[in-house]
């Protein structure tokens, strides 16, 4: 479904991605691995269209989108929840929501998905009114993720779900991802928790200093020893 | 039910400015409101629609912007060269438009690249071009470089200014409240958030930018129509300033806010009158003594509403609910 080839982004004179290349199939969770600084979040915010790459092509169901605006990739299906889940503080969660869903005009159907959003987390639902910047932290990822849901994306970009949230709380968050993806999303993860990522990845690969080092399926990366040793702790 | 209420609502508002403007008509006719509060009267209405224009840029937009004198001596100056040609309503009327549909081409062609720029940055960047523009009429021709222009004839009257001002109100307050007002908001909210939902940042804070430009035009081309003169020292740094002032104390993102702190500043201002020597340090200390106490300025960032004021007498009179 998403195929990234060979994309090279620099920052300046930084060098920050190198020939990096990954697929993502659809119905797949894909997690994307690696310590501070590897690259993951220049890796999302280059297929989402926020930074542009260098050289190499990105393709959304073999069509090459290297090219294309962020906000024409949102209207191909592509929908990103940044990393420290940048809600609209000042808005109410309903404005947050509605806002996801900014490019959309067929209102009913935009209402469904709203009642959907709600459906999956119904403290939202109570806050709605409520501005976003007064929620608690796991209050303000989920509405990160139910803002991204409402532009009814394929598929689903999400950058460090559980940063700064309490171990009860990403358990929930994740459990939530598994969720949207069995109803039929496509899910591209970065993380720093391996262990939850690989749990609920069906693949994996591993980011260092910008190149990809290695890749595989999640359960086949759990038993690897250099995974185990570098983000499992042993 | 609901939809009666609105539509009731929305009569209640036409209803309520025309009642302004009648009221306000009414006492300049008797000379109730003689010559000099006429001219505070327009003083107040440009620098409403200055403030609520500057608001829609730097308030709801969040881009921090310097250059509203610029765009309003764009106005002023073309509406003035129109009218000392064309001396007569539809000269005003061409030179109005032409004034503000220049301003918001300049807004627009200096706000694609400048827009790229953050906070301090766009700030210094924008102080920079209003100040070009202002060394552009300080050496034209027809503008009569540093001594101005003159003898301008008056045509902005009070049926001009309310009719402009409102307009210029109930077009800011649309535009928010549609969808694009919407994407504004959000892109000073978190403009990578934005982005990631299919907003166009640098669309909507240029269209911002244009419809800023445009109303402080207006505002320019009414001060040229009402006060004679020009002179390009008008349209200075510290123009900017005072609107920039009335903004944040009237609050960022209030419209009404802004309304209320460019009457409370004039007010303010002409009780000073009384105080010359003084009114300076006087005006400044009540800016200081303001901010500390409502550092969110005069409304935060709520609008005035009938709600908020039958809220507040419900407030002050003892409660019924409380009696029974």
């Amino acid at each position: 479904m998403l195929e990234i080839n060979n994309i090279n982004v620099h920052f300046g004179v930084i060098h920050a991605l190198k020939d990096v290349s990954l697929t993502v199939n659809e119905g797949e969770i894909v997690t994307l691995l690696g310590a501070n600084g590897a690259g993951k979040t220049t890796t999302l915010r280059t297929a989402s269209g926020l930074k542009k790459p260098t050289d190499g092509n990105i393709l959304l169901n073999g069509k090459d989108i290297t090219q294309t605006s962020a906000q024409e990739r949102v209207k191909m299906g592509i929908s990103h929840v940044p990393e420290g889940r940048r809600v609209f503080p000042a808005m109410t969660v309903l404005e947050n929501l509605e806002l996801g869903a900014y490019l959309r005009r067929d209102r009913a159907e935009i209402n469904k998905d709203l009642k959907m959003v709600y459906d999956r987390f119904p403290i939202l639902y109570d806050r709605k009114k409520q501005s976003a910047g007064t929620l608690s932290g796991g209050e303000q990822q989920m509405l990160a993720i139910g803002r991204a849901l409402m532009s009814r994306p394929k598929i689903l970009f999400l950058d460090e779900p559980s940063m700064g949230l309490a171990p009860l709380l990403v358990q929930e968050i994740f459990s939530i991802i598994k969720d949207i993806n069995e109803t039929g999303t496509t899910i591209l993860l970065v993380e720093q928790n391996a262990s939850m990522a690989l749990q609920i990845a069906h693949r994996a690969y591993v980011l260092e200093t910008g190149s990809i080092v290695l890749s595989g399926t999640g359960s086949e990366l759990m038993q690897s020893e250099d995974i185990r040793k570098a983000y499992l702790g042993g | 039910m609901v939809k009666g209420l609105k539509e009731l609502l929305s009569l209640r508002k036409w209803f309520l400015l025309l009642f302004t403007f009648v009221i306000v008509q009414f006492l300049v006719q008797i000379n109730v409101i003689n010559d000099y509060l006429q001219a505070t009267i327009a003083t107040i209405c440009i620098n409403i629609i200055l403030a609520v224009s500057l608001n829609l840029i730097t308030g709801f937009t969040g881009q921090f912007s310097l250059g509203h004198a610029g765009f309003m001596s764009i106005g002023a100056y073309t509406c003035a060269i129109i009218l000392l040609r064309v001396p007569s309503t539809g000269g005003f009327l061409a030179g109005l438009l032409s004034g503000a549909v220049l301003a918001a081409l300049v807004g627009f062609l200096v706000g694609l690249p400048t827009l790229r720029l953050r906070g301090d940055y766009l700030a210094i960047a924008t102080l920079g071009m209003s100040e070009i523009i202002r060394i552009i009429f300080l050496n034209l021709e027809i503008t009569n470089g540093a001594a101005g222009l003159s003898g301008i004839p008056r045509f902005t009257n009070w049926f001009y200014l309310f009719v402009f001002m409102a307009g210029t109100i109930l077009l800011i307050s649309n535009f928010l409240r549609s969808s694009h007002g919407r994407a504004c908001i959000s892109v000073r909210e978190d403009e990578i958030a934005a982005e990631a939902m299919g907003i166009n940042a640098t669309r909507y804070k240029v269209t911002a930018f244009t419809i800023g430009a445009f109303c402080a035009g207006i505002a320019g081309a009414l001060y040229a129509g009402y006060f004679y003169f020009l002179k390009p020292s008008t349209f200075g740094f510290l123009k900017s300033i005072d609107i920039l002032v009335i903004v944040v104390l009237g609050g960022m993102g209030s419209l009404s806010g802004s309304v209320l702190a460019a009457i409370l500043l004039a007010l303010i201002s002409t009780f000073l009158q009384d105080f010359p020597d003084l009114r300076m340090v006087l005006y400044s200390l009540m800016l200081i003594i303001i901010m500390i106490f409502r550092p969110q300025g005069l409304m935060g960032s709520k609008e005035l509403s009938l709600k908020m004021l039958t809220g507040l007498g419900r407030n002050l009179l003892p409660s019924r609910k409380g009696g029974e």
